[in-house]
């Protein structure tokens, strides 16, 4: 047999029982092997037990997405065998301690590796028996031993010697029993010198964008799956002189980022549904006071508590109208983890530039999706300020928070910093600040806040990716983490051509992009991880289209390369 | 300074009569004696009467919503602690909706003034019952007289450490400017309650009910208000004798002790023009 293209291989236990472990030593591992990587995550809504994933698919192409069923699965206990069996691809096999699990089913799909014993002889633990399993992977792929041992040394940096030798010889007794008892080559991938790759999530992504943009000041209440965010910031703070507050709950959260924002410091706050709804209130209130401030919602399936740890995209709606009365807003919905990262700057940049709230849309499966990529481009990163500088503030008087001007933009100066004071109100409000109730000042300072900002706005949104719709049969349309199973599926698929649109900002809605873009399509179909098409309406009122079908799965699980193939040769074969 | 620094020439929405008059000349008197500059202070507020307050003032103003006064002071101390940063609340304000953010930011203990002008009803919605209206206080919705206990501001404030709490009165503003002042100074989270009569609303706490009842603590004979226990007592004291002045203080230690930022620069001052973020990379690859 050749060698394997691509491989997923599928980690499952109970939680607790180290499957992120082995899922990062492998992925480190296959990093260093020249391989990309595209690593997802499966875990239910508690600490222990449970059945939980973690899945690696490797390829030495470039990967976006995740694949229905799994070359290799992993069994840490006797449960996972049983559900995760119905998951195995063609050919893949399922590597178990038969003994240990006292399964004895003679199937030839299970591998039986007496990860328990060996990690016991090894290291005298059975905590080992990650470690072990990571070798039994190692052979089956035709990894180098050294690059395995490499990174398992970086993995437990920090710990003792006799830990850290402890597990490396657990990983070798693995991979030598798998190399004398499984001689087939099947698994073998192509490796090659490591490139130069960064591994990260989407929520770290977020997080990173955040402090090259120059935020100072993180503020949430933990709701997963957002909560990694506040972790990554609060693990940089020191280094970049961030505080990071968690708040009594979402309403303080947010308006603990307004005041620090109204006092001239980048602040962001990230949640999932459920918390957002809680800080709508602080979204009018930063559309009403001018003030800048970037939110997170991570999207969960909702209603209510839904499925705490799993994912969705049903928030759309929802935040493009999020908080009472009119105001100007933006709303990213980045793709992919480089996406996160440069619409992370981007956020900061536009909700200061137009003293407004944006909204970064993404979700579970982005959020807690790995992928190695390229190094950032830094200088496709900048912090970008448009406040009213220290340095030039000094002589200031006779200021006007609310000044009116063409743009709607009132320059924003900084209380302490200038020779005067500031008035912010919630209330409607003169150009001074103060309260008032005056008919053609309200139509003048409504016209600042939503027209005039809306219109500047619209002149930066990001622009759709499109790819292969010229002429194409069929044209899919998403946003957010669609991304990358819609690349994937349309640069693969062969017979009918097909095409894909990816916003990776939903509003302002890129209505006239859109019309060209989509001018004399033949079946425009969007792709949603939602029961309401809420996409498909979003064109529709921006644009007058309407789609041909629209692809909808609200399962709580995000699509798959080889589910969205399927979903699109039926609506092909209508 | 003097107290015309901090005029301010917006006209004032209060009703003639109104308790928040004598809070407001306390509070520029304290800023005034305190040699606070305008540019240096911020008035934090959220919704109702007294939340009109900073409007009033020559200073910087956070205006935000109803129950919200108390986090967007305490971000905006975070965020650059040059300023000087009161908040001016209501009962309904403070102790209501925003009941939940007093509590954690008395834990908290951000160098925050909270000034609440107490006056037991709501004003702003014409006149029904408030976490600290006396049970029995009939209105329109509490037709039958309140029956839900009052809130205990300053015994809840004392049980969370609050390092400062102190009761003033609104026809009293020499003591409550004096208040002010030492709850500015204060390190930490200081909260001041202050008893206020609605003319329009609360016919029962009137100036009289109030002039009959009201005495100082400064008055009387050893009375020390860094005894826990006696604080206690004193918070509690309502009714028949109603005490004025500080009632608890306690040395505590700030957040911005705690978490380090007093050493850093205010982080609004922050170099934000090229973050090299070279050394996450490296935790990456």
């Amino acid at each position: 047999m050749s060698m394997a293209d691509e491989l997923t291989i599928r980690i499952a236990g109970e939680a607790g029982q180290g499957m992120q472990t082995i899922g990062f030593i492998l992925s480190r591992t296959f990093k260093n092997s020249g391989l990309s990587i595209f690593a997802n995550q499966d875990y239910m809504s508690r600490v222990r037990g449970g059945n939980n994933f973690f899945q690696i698919r490797i390829s030495d192409k470039p990967l976006y997405a995740l694949r229905s069923k799994a070359d290799i699965i992993i069994a840490l206990d006797k449960k996972s065998a049983d559900i995760h069996k119905g998951y195995i691809a063609s050919g893949g096999l399922i590597i178990l301690d038969k003994k240990k699990l006292g399964v004895v089913d003679s199937d030839p799909v299970f591998f039986d590796v007496p990860l328990h014993e060996m990690a016991v002889t090894a290291a005298g633990s059975e905590i080992a028996i990650n470690t072990v399993s990571c070798g039994v992977v190692a052979a089956l792929t035709g990894i180098n031993f050294n690059s395995l041992e490499a990174v398992i040394i970086s993995a437990f940096e920090g710990k003792d010697e006799d830990i850290i030798n402890k597990n490396v010889l657990a990983a070798k007794a693995g991979y030598d029993f798998a190399k004398d008892n499984f001689k087939d080559e099947r698994f073998f991938v192509k490796t090659s010198p490591a490139k130069e790759t960064i591994l990260l999530n989407g929520n770290e992504a977020i997080a990173f964008g955040a402090i090259k943009a120059g935020c100072k000041f993180y503020s949430a209440y933990p709701m997963t799956p957002s909560t990694s965010i506040m972790d990554t910031v609060a693990h940089y703070a020191d280094r970049f002189g961030i505080l990071v507050e968690q708040a009594e709950d979402e309403i303080a959260a947010v308006n603990m980022i307004l005041g620090a924002s109204f006092a001239g410091v980048r602040s962001m706050a990230g949640t999932s549904g459920g918390g957002f709804a809680l800080m709508v209130e602080g979204v009018s209130l930063a559309g009403m006071t001018e003030t800048p401030i970037v939110i997170v919602d991570s999207q969960r399936p909702a209603p209510a508590t839904g499925f705490p740890t799993r994912t969705e995209q049903a928030d759309l709606d929802f935040v493009l109208h999020s908080g009472h009365g009119e105001f100007a807003r933006a709303v990213y919905s980045p793709g992919s983890i480089e996406e996160l990262f440069y619409l992370t700057v981007k956020a900061f940049n536009v909700a200061e530039k137009y003293q407004i709230p944006v909204i970064i849309l993404t979700d579970q499966h982005l959020a807690d999706s790995y992928r190695n990529i390229a190094p950032f481009d830094t200088g496709k990163a900048k912090a970008e300020r448009f406040i009213i500088e220290k340095k030039d503030s000094g002589g200031i008087s006779g200021y006007k928070r609310y000044l009116l001007t063409e743009s709607g933009i009132s320059p924003r100066a900084i209380p302490s910093w200038i020779n005067d004071v500031i008035y912010a109100d919630s209330d409607e409000h003169t150009e001074e600040g103060h309260i008032t109730e005056d008919a053609s000042v309200r139509i003048k300072m409504v016209e600042k806040r939503f027209y005039k900002k809306m219109a500047g706005l619209s002149k930066e949104v990001e622009k759709p990716t499109s790819y292969n719709i010229e002429g194409s049969q069929i044209i899919l349309l998403g946003f957010g983490s669609t991304y990358g199973v819609m690349k994937e599926v349309c640069s693969s698929t062969s017979g009918a051509k097909t095409g894909f649109i990816h916003l990776p900002q939903v509003w302002p809605f890129p209505a006239e992009e859109m019309l060209r873009l989509l001018k004399g399509a033949k079946r425009i179909v969007t792709v949603e991880n939602n029961a309401g098409a809420q996409l498909a309406r979003l064109l529709r009122r921006e644009t007058g289209i309407e789609v041909t079908d629209s692809i909808l799965k609200y399962d709580g699980r995000p699509f798959d390369i080889d589910l969205l193939a399927n979903r699109m040769a039926e609506i092909c074969g209508k | 300074m003097n107290i015309n620094d901090f005029k301010s020439n917006d006209e004032l929405a209060w009703c003639p009569g109104c308790g928040d008059f004598g809070i407001l000349v306390a509070l520029k008197k304290a800023l005034v004696a305190l040699d606070r500059q305008p540019k240096n202070v911020l008035l934090v507020s959220g919704i109702g009467q007294a939340a009109k307050m900073p409007h009033y003032v020559k200073a910087n103003c956070f205006n935000g919503l109803h129950g919200r006064a108390i986090p967007p002071a305490v971000g905006a101390k975070l965020a650059n602690r040059e300023l000087t940063v009161i908040v001016t609340t209501g009962d309904g304000d403070c102790y209501g909706e925003g009941g939940n953010h007093l509590m954690h930011n008395i834990r908290r203990n951000v160098d925050v003034t909270v000034i609440v002008c107490n006056n037991q009803v709501y004003g702003l919605t014409k006149g029904q019952a408030s976490p600290t209206t006396d049970p029995g206080f009939e209105t329109k919705v509490q037709t039958k007289g309140v029956i839900l206990e009052p809130l205990h501001p300053l015994e809840m404030a004392i049980a969370l450490g609050c390092g400062f709490v102190a009761r003033g009165y609104s026809m009293d503003t020499g003591l409550l400017s004096s208040l002010i002042i030492e709850g500015i100074k204060h390190k930490g989270f200081s909260l001041i309650d202050v008893l206020q009569p609605c003319v329009t609303f609360n016919k029962k706490n009137t100036y009289e009910w109030y002039s009959k009842r009201i005495y100082k603590l400064d008055q009387e004979p050893g009375y020390d208000s860094k005894d826990k226990a006696s604080a206690y007592r004193k918070a509690a004291e309502w009714g028949g004798r109603i005490p004025l002045g500080v009632i608890y203080r306690a040395d505590t230690k700030t957040y911005e002790e705690k978490s380090g930022i007093d050493k850093m620069a205010p982080l609004a001052d922050s170099d934000t023009s090229d973050i090299d973020i070279n050394s996450i990379v490296k935790d990456l690859v």
